[in-house]
């Protein structure tokens, strides 16, 4: 009987585990899933709990009940892995041998990385979303909030949805109308981008979303050093590395992130942040064949984003499947990546792009579905809607009817599709 | 794309300016890249990073980040902003001969 070991139950490791589950049996494979915590935060959703339009109630769920029920569960620390004797060492001496290893378990946010940053203002005068804590802290602050100078800083890249922070400032124009105070609210976004986006394209679109809606933009801009203000009445300064400085009353920081503590304590496992390079059309590790990596956990050149750990489950779960029989791997993962931007007033814009082709205006899935690049209604019911599809579709390792691994093209502007297929 | 002579060397650029063919890539080639970016001289501490990005590119096939480069080249984050001012990553990639690097996405 094979083994397969699964580091992590959030979205890559969960989905995983069920797609695997679907079609080896019992007396095939025994898996097994680990992680230290309980919490299954649908990450999405923390976007929306600085402005009280979400609760962490409605987000996080327990990590085993994500399972099918002949999947063991071990909530454990993981210690390291040894690649050479295909072994994982958990934190209570538990030592667990594997034929095959998914590594899944994300990204780590790292404020203390940046000098000043965990300082005395943390998450008094700067805050970050992108942990349920922060959001929750934030909310509370954004409620007190008078005016002055909002700043957004993503401090560098990679970071979980890249998307997410330009969402942050749309929700934010939209919540400070609300409140009546937009017009006593400078808002900034500080990137280290030399645009609003990684794309092209799409960087352009968002660029000019960010001037109409009065919202400024600092680019290039990488983050040294946080200086918090002694006075409780300001807040301070954010200082890059070629000594600009940025000054906020309230500032929403996006961390470095690095790969779990683990991956850095097992030889060969990782790179130097522990994400773990993996082929990024097959998901196997250069390292060990026996090794196979998804989702954030994965260092491979695509967004760190949901749809693309789902778009890589489906691959990676075939490919398991075909190591484990001897059989060449050939499921290929194209780098599909699939994003509603949340831009307020109950409007969202969705982008669809790859490895080659960058987001392009169209529709999708084909030419008689959502809009693309374009802001709608529709899109923002159709973020809103996800959630259900994440816990009912996606986790259980079910396919969303008419979304696939693979980009599909037929509803995108073709003209720019041969355009962005002949520059990649 | 557009072909440009440097150093007496015919090579080959990207719309941003990026050698599209590292092979082409020599150490006079370095300096004129440098002097267009406006860094005249390339110190000792230039030509280390210089260096280790096409070590890096040629064992990764990729260039490192500036988080990565300020953890393993040896060289502070601080003093690349120094050799390198603005985006030293991209720029050192640039004089480097080697393509952007891809942590941006």
């Amino acid at each position: 009987m094979h083994r397969i070991v699964i580091l992590g139950g959030g979205t890559g490791g969960t989905l995983a585990a069920n797609r695997l589950r679907r079609t080896l049996s019992s007396s095939e494979a025994a898996i097994t899933v680990v992680d230290q915590d309980d919490r299954h935060v649908y990450q999405p959703g923390l976007l929306f709990v600085p402005f009280g339009l979400a609760h962490l109630d409605e987000i996080v769920r327990p990590r085993g009940r994500q399972l099918h029920r002949d999947i063991d569960y071990l909530q454990v620390p993981i210690d390291h892995v040894d690649m050479e004797d295909r072994t994982v060492t958990l934190g209570d001496g538990q030592v667990l041998g594997y034929d095959v290893l998914v590594v899944a378990t994300g990204a780590v946010l790292a404020p203390e990385e940046t000098e000043g940053l965990t300082g005395p203002g943390w998450n008094q005068k700067a805050f970050t979303f992108y942990d349920p804590d922060g959001a929750v802290a934030l909310a509370q602050a954004l409620e007190w909030f008078e005016g002055g100078s909002l700043v957004v800083n993503v401090v560098e890249l990679p970071i979980k949805c890249p998307v997410a922070p330009l969402e942050f400032c749309f929700l934010a124009d939209w919540f400070l109308q609300q409140q009546g105070i937009r017009d006593k609210v400078d808002l900034t976004y500080v990137t280290p981008l030399d645009g609003a986006f990684t794309k092209p394209v799409a960087s352009r679109r968002l660029g000019g979303m960010l001037q109409e809606k009065g919202i400024e933009l600092v680019t290039e801009f990488n983050t040294g050093e946080v200086v918090y203000s002694d006075s409780p009445d300001a807040g301070g300064r954010l200082i890059s590395y070629d000594d600009r400085e940025v000054a906020f009353d309230l500032a929403v920081v996006i961390p470095v992130h690095n790969g779990a503590a683990y991956v850095g304590r097992s030889p060969g496992l990782g790179d130097e942040l522990g994400f773990v390079p993996v082929d990024e059309h097959t998901l196997q590790s250069a390292a060990s064949p026996h090794v196979f990596a998804l989702g954030d956990a994965a260092a491979v050149p695509v967004s760190k984003a949901g749809s693309v750990t789902h778009f890589e489950g489906e691959v990676l779960a075939e490919n398991v499947r075909r190591f484990l029989d001897d059989r060449p791997l050939d499921a290929s993962y194209d780098g599909h990546a699939n994003c509603f931007i949340e831009t307020g007033f109950s409007k969202a814009m969705l982008i669809d792009f790859n490895y080659d082709v960058e987001p392009l205006p169209g529709r999708f899935p084909g030419p008689v579905g959502l809009p693309l690049m374009k802001e709608s209604h529709l899109n923002h019911l159709g973020k809103l809607l996800f959630q259900w599809f994440y816990w009912h579709s996606l986790l259980p390792g079910r396919d969303i009817p008419g979304v696939h691994s693979a980009m599909p093209t037929a509803g995108k502007d073709r003209q720019q599709l041969v355009e962005s297929e002949a520059t990649a | 794309m557009t072909t440009d002579t440097i150093a007496g060397a015919q090579v080959e650029l990207n719309d941003e300016g990026f050698l599209v063919d590292p092979s082409q890539w020599n150490e006079d080639v370095a300096v004129e890249l440098a002097r267009r970016e406006g860094i005249d001289p390339l110190t000792d501490r230039h030509w280390e990073v210089i260096r280790f990005m096409r070590a890096e590119y040629e064992a990764k096939g990729t260039g490192p980040t500036v988080r990565v480069l300020g953890k393993t080249s040896g060289v502070p984050v601080k003093e690349l902003y120094q050799l390198f001012p603005k985006g030293p990553a991209k720029l050192a990639a640039k004089i480097a001969g080697i393509p952007k690097p891809r942590g941006c996405i």
